[in-house]
């Protein structure tokens, strides 16, 4: 039996998680890492991606992270994120639309197109669909 | 004296305003419990962030972000201005305007103020002013304050703080403190001021325990960098939750009061009524009377 860490993650709106998990693999600024009890003091920005842990009873979570960042304690994780989605409450139409509607920016690449926020969106449309055909 | 009749009709109508206002203060205090409800989701994250905001803000120099240097002259000032969006709450909006015009008339005289108001009311009196309005919201006070809203507008302010558009940035906002009290408050957002006064007030507000060094990743400065930024977004949120919870506390405090004066001035409309009615009775027997001594004679 492993020992268990506490995971928290909060946004402006509301708390999204707050329990116990044995591990969690956050998307770090400068590339994913993963923390397991007595894991050193950390603090890191987060990119946009996904975030999975493994919950008491061993079973996979998956939540989309829309950026922010984490504080890592030897038995606690804290994730401040501007906002996070669980895997079920996430818009599979939306993220699709956001995905397609991004590309098609990008591929256009006319010069009034922002770029940055064409490749941001189309980042979180990405990871909202990977999180939620995750396994 | 009034008639009967007029009276009468007075009472009704303004049992009518009652029924209006107790349903007023009715729907303000449910609307009051759901804002408070997203000020305490809002305290988890923002409790958070201050903590590990403070105990990296110790360690990183005054020239880590160009947020926190002050200008030597300052000549544009750019003033968020929240208010409500409805009326009917008391002198809630009138407050928080009389605070904002006096700062603008002694704080900030001769320079260029642009205002960005969030709140209809407060765009109203700001058409009537000479200073320009830089940008409005209308519908979010009051309603679901969603975040996207403060950090959108946020990272306006700091493009034209940083591009030199703009020198100093202040916020006016009403502090809830309890449901009687909310003040109008100023507070400036931009330059930050220094650190160690966030981090003081940070510091006052964690607990005495001992926060280890962290390993930051990427390094102190460049999380700091990313972290003001967000802090401001923050102070701007929590300004606008907080202006909300206090529209609806005001608005309920100041609906009870318009409940209790009707109350009053139906109790007095009715003994009013009760005297017109007795002196009527009254004069009708005498007629009786007078008219049947009359016969009698």
């Amino acid at each position: 039996m492993t020992e268990k860490l506490f995971l928290e993650v909060v946004t402006p709106q509301k708390a999204i998680v707050s329990e116990e998990a044995e591990i969690v693999v956050a998307p770090g600024s400068e590339g994913e890492f993963g923390a397991l009890k007595g894991h050193t003091t950390f603090l890191t920005s987060l990119k946009i991606g996904t975030l999975r842990y493994k919950d008491v009873n061993g079973k996979e979570r998956y939540l989309f992270i829309n950026g922010g960042f984490a504080e890592v304690l030897p038995d606690k994780v804290t994730i401040l994120a501007e906002s996070a989605e669980r895997r079920k409450d996430i818009d599979v139409e939306r993220a699709t639309k956001a995905k397609e509607r991004a590309e098609r920016r990008l591929a256009a690449k006319t010069a009034d197109t922002d770029l940055l926020r064409a490749e941001v969106a189309l980042r979180r449309a990405l990871h909202r669909l990977n999180v939620k055909q995750a396994k | 004296m009034a008639t009967l009749k007029e009276v009468q009709s007075k009472i009704v109508g303004v049992k009518k305003t009652r029924q209006i206002t107790s349903a007023m203060k009715m729907v303000a205090t449910s609307r009051l419990r759901g804002a408070q409800n997203n000020m305490e989701a809002f305290k988890p994250y923002a409790g958070k962030f201050a903590e590990v905001l403070g105990s990296i803000a110790g360690k990183s120099g005054e020239d880590a972000s160009p947020l926190l240097v002050p200008r030597d002259e300052v000549k544009k000032v750019a003033l968020i201005l929240c208010t409500s969006d409805r009326g009917l709450c008391g002198g809630f909006n009138t407050n928080l305007i009389t605070k904002a015009d006096k700062f603008i008339q002694s704080e900030l005289d001769g320079k260029d103020v642009s205002l960005i108001c969030f709140g209809k009311r407060g765009r109203d009196w700001a058409r009537k002013q000479p200073q320009s309005i830089e940008d409005e919201f209308i519908g979010v006070v009051g309603g679901n304050v969603e975040f996207s809203v403060a950090s959108s507008s946020g990272q306006k302010l700091i493009d034209s703080f940083l591009s030199g558009a703009v020198d100093e940035v202040y916020l006016v906002y009403s502090e809830f403190i309890n449901m009687a009290r909310h003040t109008p408050t100023i507070k400036q957002i931009l330059p930050i001021p220094s650190l160690e006064e966030v981090a003081q007030e940070k510091e006052a507000e964690k607990d005495a325990e001992f926060l280890p060094e962290h390993i930051c990743e990427p390094s102190s400065d460049a999380l700091l960098g990313e972290m003001l930024p967000k802090n401001i977004f923050i102070q701007i949120f929590d300004a606008l939750l907080q202006t909300s919870t206090s529209e609806h506390a005001a608005r309920m405090s100041s609906m009870e009061n318009a409940t209790k004066a009707c109350d009053d001035m139906v109790g007095e409309l009715q003994t009013i009524f009760n005297k017109t009615r007795q002196a009527g009775i009254t004069a009708d027997l005498m007629d009786i009377v007078g008219g049947a001594e009359a016969l009698k004679g």
